[in-house]
């Protein structure tokens, strides 16, 4: 199961995707819309994708980590839109034999969701919004920095 | 040869645009696309950032030929998931 779409998530049926008799272990991974960065609340975030492409990367995604962890049972869905404090942006739901493959395939998807699929973030505050690059964060505490510094990530991703 | 070239998140705000048009010559590059919305649009991004190119929705080198008719988009750094 692959979803991208602009209405609410349901995480039990992307995890009920997943399950079979043959597995022992079924791990899901929430993301949620944090209610603050760098000390300023965040009121809302909004996503933006281009469809096609996220849609063929989310797929490439579970395709990959098929074949890299040995596993089948791979689920993915990602919200477009706005996305309010509290409310899930990702769900990932990997089910296993065992669970070490399950847990480390999991925490995989999101790290290559967030490496090569084509969705933005940006997060709305009381005075204003920034688009986000994930691994800036650490650097974020002023924008113009920011977005020169994901862009530089965004050249070594890229490449 | 001429594009049509789609914006998105922060490269559509800055160029105020979610397309903008671009007119190469036969045999051009990805790399030709993107000084040429370079030079229509400096401040897209910073002139040290590769700005990375999808054509027909998969990521393209620098190097790679254009053809008429490719559906070709500008890509900002990636944060979905997070």
């Amino acid at each position: 199961m692959i979803i991208l779409t602009d209405e609410p998530l349901d995480p039990v049926a992307v995890t009920d995707s997943v399950r079979r008799d043959g597995n022992g272990a079924v791990v899901t991974f929430l993301g949620t819309t944090r209610d603050n960065f760098g000390g300023k609340e965040v009121t809302r975030l909004e996503y933006e994708a281009y469809d096609v492409m996220a849609i063929k990367k989310l797929q490439e995604v579970r395709d990959t980590l098929r074949a890299d962890y040995g596993i089948e049972d791979i689920a993915i869905a990602h919200r477009t839109g706005r996305v309010d404090v509290g409310h899930i942006s990702l769900v990932v739901a990997v089910a296993s034999p065992h669970r070490v493959q399950a847990f480390e395939a999991c925490h995989e998807a999101v790290n290559r969701i967030k490496t090569i699929v084509p969705i933005w973030k940006k997060e709305w505050f009381a005075d204003g919004s920034r688009w986000v690059a994930c691994e800036d964060h650490e650097f974020a505490d002023e924008a113009e920095h920011a977005h020169a510094h994901a862009e530089r990530h965004a050249v070594a991703a890229g490449d | 040869m001429q594009f049509d070239v789609r914006l998105f998140a922060l490269y559509r705000e800055r160029a105020g645009a979610s397309i903008v048009t671009i007119d190469l010559p036969e045999g051009a590059s990805a790399g030709d696309l993107t000084a040429a919305v370079r030079a229509d649009y400096p401040r897209l991004a910073p002139p040290e950032v590769r700005i990375v190119v999808a054509v027909n929705a998969e990521y393209a080198d620098d190097d790679q030929l254009l053809q008429p008719g490719d559906e070709v988009c500008l890509i900002p750094p990636v944060s979905g998931g997070c």
